[in-house]
C-alpha cells in the first residue's frame, strides 16, 4: 500500500500460496502490520492506539449495557440503576462506559492537537485529516446522544438545548428540530431514535477509522520534524523507518498502558468526578436545572455558541446585513459549527512550506496560545454567562477563528522557519548519538 | 514545549470537568472525615445502621429509598445486617410495597426495593448523595473535588445541621432558614432533634451525630457497590503498573540497538 519500499508478504506453504492467490488477505494484514514507520516518532504519536483501544472498549461495554437497558422514558432510568445495584458488575461496564468517553476525548483532542502542531494536516495528508475530522463530528454526535440515554436531568435538558440548536435554522428550523425529536419535544420518540442512532454511529466510526488509517498509510507517517522518509532506494528507507511491528506495537502498547493506569485510577476511586450530579436526578419536563451544561469535553464549543450574544458588533452587523434573518442564536450556532469547520480546513488555510511547528518560532508562541485558549474556552464554557464570563468567551472565540482564518494564513509569508534536517536519519541521530541518554529532551532543544 | 502542553492540557480536562463548575451555589460545605473517603476507606457498618436508623424514624416519614433494593441491607461492604434481621426490619417498620398485580399494597420482602414516598412532594433520596455536590473551590473550578470527593454526605450532614432559625413565610408557605440550601430557604422542616433517636450502641445522637450517620448511610444507599469499586479499582491500577513496568523493559531491550547504532555512526 504504502510508496515507501518494503518487504511484503510472500507466501511459504502450498495452503498459504493457494489463499494468496485467492484472497491476498494474510498479505494485507502483513503489509499493515509492517508498514514501514519513520523511527523519531515521539511520545505524542501514542494517541491513535488509545483511540483505537477506546473505540473498541466502549463498543464492547455499550453493547452490554444494552442487554440491561430499557429505552423508555418511564424505564430508562430506572434500568440504569437496575444495572448499577442488580446485573454482576454491571457498575463497572457502565462506569467504564461512561469515563471511557471521557477518556476517548482526551485522547481525541490531544490526537487534534498533535496534528495541528507538527502539521500532520499538510499535503499530502489532507485527507486524512477531512476523515479524521469526520470521525471527531460523529465522536460528538454519538457522546451527546449516549449521554441522554441515563435520562437524567442533563440528559434531557442537554437534549432539550442542543436539539434547540437546529430550530435556530432560519425559516425551516423548527421543521428539523421537530423531525431529529419525533415530536415537538424531547420525548420517548427522542429517546428511542438516539439508541439506534447511538448503537449505529460507533460502527460508522470503526469504518471511517478503517479509511483513516488506509490514508495515512498510504502517504505514509507524519513525524515530528515534517520530513518526508525518502523513498528513493530501500537502503535510504529503511535507514529512515522501523516496522510498525514489533517496534511501535510495543511503544505504543507500553504507552497505552500507563494511560489505563490513570483511566481505571478515575473509574475505581472518582468514577463521578466527570459526570454531572444533575444526571442522578431522573429527567423531569417540569423543572429545568439552575445551570444547564454539557459534558466536559463539549465546553470550548459551547463556549463559542454562547459567546456571540444580541450585543456584540458582529451580530448586529450580521443581523443588520440579512434583514433580521440571523439573529444572534443563529449565529452562535453557525459560529460553533464554523470553529469546527475552519479546523477541517486547516490544510488549506496554512501557507507555510515548513511542515512541523518545531521549525517555526512565530508559529510555536501562537500555537501555544491556541492551547490556552482552547483551555480557557473549555473553563468558560462551564461557567454562567453572567458577570466577565461572555467577554472571555469572546476573546477566546475570536483567538480560535483569528488563528485559523488569518495568523495561519500571514505566518507562512512573515516567518522565517528554521533549518530543519535533511533525513529523519540525521533527527534520530541527533537525538540519541550526541547526548547519549535514552529520550533525553535535551538533545532537541527546538522542541 | 508539547509535553508541557499537553500536561497542562490534562489539567485543564481535570478542572473543567469538574462538576462543581456547573452546579448551583449554596452555603460553605466543611469536608467531613468519613471513614469510606480516599481509594483504602471503608464503610463504618454500625455507622451505616446507625444511619438507617435516623433514615427509618425520621426521614422515611416523607422521603422514599425507591431505587435501593431492601435485601442490600445485608450487603458485607454495607450495613451487614444478616437477612433474618432484615425481614424482622421490615416486619416492625411495617414496610409496604404497591404491587402492580394486586392492584393493591403487600407486605415488603427482602427481595422489593424500599417503597417511594412521593406524600409531601419531598425528593427520593436514593441517589440523593451522588446528585448533590459539596465542594466547589478553589474559584469555582471544583478541584478540591479531587481531594475531598464529590461532597454529597458533606452536603445532606451539613444541611441537616444548618438550620439558622431565620425563618420566613411567603405567598402562604412556611420557608424554613438554612445555611447551606441555595436561596438561604428551604420548605423542609428541621428534621433532627437532640437525642431524637435512640442509638442501641450507646452513641450520643447529637444533631450533628445523627447528620453524619445519615448523610454516610444514605453514601452507601448511593453507591452500594463503592467498596468493590474500589478494590477493582486497585487490583488494576496494580497489575496495570505491572504491565506497564514489563513493556517498559521490553520496550528498551526492543530499541537498544536501534538506538546504539544511531549513537555509534
Amino acid at each position: 500500500m504504502s510508496g515507501i519500499p518494503h518487504d511484503h508478504y510472500e507466501p511459504k506453504s502450498n495452503g498459504a500460496k493457494w489463499l494468496h492467490r485467492r484472497l491476498p488477505v494474510v498479505g494485507l494484514i502483513y503489509d499493515t502490520l509492517m508498514i514501514p514507520t519513520p523511527k523519531n516518532l515521539n511520545w505524542m504519536w501514542i494517541w491513535g492506539i488509545v483511540l483505537a483501544f477506546c473505540l473498541v472498549m466502549q463498543i464492547v461495554t455499550g453493547i452490554i449495557l444494552v442487554m440491561h437497558y430499557t429505552p423508555h422514558v418511564d424505564l430508562a432510568f430506572a434500568s440504569v440503576e437496575h444495572i448499577m445495584r442488580n446485573v454482576n458488575g454491571g457498575w463497572a461496564i457502565r462506569y467504564i462506559h461512561m469515563n471511557g468517553a471521557s477518556l476517548f476525548f482526551i485522547a481525541v483532542y490531544l490526537h487534534i492537537f498533535r496534528g495541528l502542531y507538527y502539521g500532520s494536516y499538510k499535503a499530502p495528508r489532507e485527507v486524512t485529516w477531512i476523515i479524521g475530522m469526520l470521525i471527531y463530528l460523529m465522536m460528538m454526535g454519538t457522546a451527546f446522544m449516549g449521554y441522554v440515554l441515563p435520562w437524567g436531568q442533563m440528559s434531557f435538558w442537554g437534549a432539550t438545548v442542543i436539539t434547540g440548536l437546529f430550530g435556530a435554522i432560519p425559516f425551516i428550523g423548527d421543521a428539523i428540530q421537530t423531525w431529529l425529536l419525533g415530536g415537538p419535544a424531547v420525548d420517548n420518540a427522542t429517546l428511542n431514535r438516539f439508541l439506534s442512532l447511538h448503537y449505529l454511529l460507533p460502527f460508522v466510526i470503526a469504518g471511517l477509522v478503517v479509511v483513516h488509517i488506509w490514508a495515512f498509510h498510504h502517504t505514509g507517517n507524519n513525524n515530528p520534524t515534517g520530513v518526508e522518509v525518502r523513498r528513493t532506494s530501500r537502503k535510504e528507507a529503511d535507514a529512515d523507518t522501523l516496522p510498525f511491528w514489533p517496534y511501535f506495537v510495543i511503544k505504543d502498547v507500553f504507552a497505552l498502558a500507563v494511560v489505563l493506569v490513570g483511566f481505571f485510577a478515575v473509574v475505581g476511586f472518582m468514577p463521578n468526578f466527570l459526570g454531572h450530579p444533575d444526571n442522578y436526578i431522573e429527567a423531569n419536563a417540569l423543572a429545568t436545572p439552575a445551570h444547564i451544561v454539557p459534558e466536559w469535553y463539549f465546553l470550548p464549543f459551547y463556549a463559542i455558541l454562547r459567546a456571540f450574544d444580541s450585543e456584540v458588533w458582529v451580530v448586529i452587523a450580521a443581523n443588520w446585513l440579512t434583514g433580521g434573518i440571523v439573529d444572534a442564536k443563529f449565529f452562535g450556532v453557525i459560529a460553533m459549527f464554523g470553529a469546527i469547520a475552519v479546523m477541517a480546513i486547516v490544510p488549506w488555510l496554512d501557507t507555510s512550506s515548513v511542515r512541523s511547528g518545531r521549525y517555526r518560532p512565530m508559529f510555536k508562541w501562537w500555537f501555544a496560545l491556541l492551547v490556552v485558549d482552547f483551555m480557557v474556552l473549555m473553563w468558560v464554557g462551564a461557567r454562567p454567562a453572567e458577570g466577565i464570563y461572555p467577554y472571555i468567551a469572546l476573546i477566546g472565540s475570536a483567538y480560535w477563528f483569528a488563528y485559523f482564518l488569518v495568523i495561519l494564513p500571514l505566518l507562512g509569508i512573515f516567518e522565517k522557519p528554521l533549518p530543519q534536517p535533511a533525513t529523519i536519519e540525521e533527527d534520530f541521530k541527533e537525538h540519541y548519538g550526541k547526548s547519549g541518554s535514552d529520550g533525553d529532551k535535551a538533545a532537541t532543544p527546538a522542541e | 514545549m508539547f509535553r508541557k502542553l499537553a500536561l497542562t492540557a490534562l489539567t485543564a480536562v481535570a478542572l473543567a470537568g469538574s462538576p462543581a463548575l456547573a452546579a448551583g451555589e449554596g452555603g460553605h460545605v466543611e469536608n467531613i472525615r468519613f471513614s469510606f473517603d480516599g481509594p483504602f476507606g471503608t464503610f463504618d457498618q454500625n455507622q451505616l445502621q446507625r444511619g438507617l436508623q435516623v433514615y427509618t424514624e425520621v426521614c422515611a416519614a416523607c422521603h422514599g429509598l425507591r431505587y435501593v433494593p431492601i435485601r442490600t441491607l445485608s450487603d458485607e461492604d454495607g450495613p451487614g445486617i444478616p437477612p433474618d434481621q432484615v425481614r424482622a426490619y421490615i416486619e416492625q417498620n411495617f414496610i409496604e410495597v404497591w404491587d402492580e398485580d394486586l392492584r393493591d399494597y403487600r407486605a415488603a420482602t427482602p427481595e422489593d426495593n424500599f417503597p417511594e414516598n412521593t406524600a409531601a412532594g419531598a425528593p427520593d433520596l436514593s441517589m440523593m448523595a451522588k446528585a448533590r455536590l459539596g465542594f466547589h473551590g478553589p474559584w469555582g473550578t471544583g478541584l478540591n473535588s479531587l481531594v475531598n470527593g464529590i461532597g454529597g454526605p458533606e452536603y445532606i450532614a451539613a444541611l441537616l445541621s444548618g438550620y439558622n432559625g431565620h425563618d420566613e413565610e411567603m405567598a402562604g408557605t412556611f420557608l424554613y432558614g438554612n445555611d447551606v440550601f441555595p436561596g438561604g430557604l428551604i420548605s423542609m422542616a428541621p428534621p433532627l432533634w437532640e437525642d431524637g433517636v435512640e442509638y442501641n450502641d450507646g452513641t450520643t445522637a447529637s444533631i450533628e451525630q445523627q447528620a453524619e450517620d445519615v448523610a454516610a448511610f444514605l453514601m452507601w444507599a448511593a453507591e452500594p457497590q463503592m467498596m468493590a469499586r474500589k478494590r477493582m479499582g486497585f487490583t488494576a491500577v496494580i497489575l496495570l503498573i505491572l504491565l506497564s513496568t514489563l513493556l517498559y523493559l521490553t520496550n528498551k531491550r526492543l530499541w537498544a540497538p536501534v538506538k546504539r547504532a544511531a549513537k555509534e555512526s
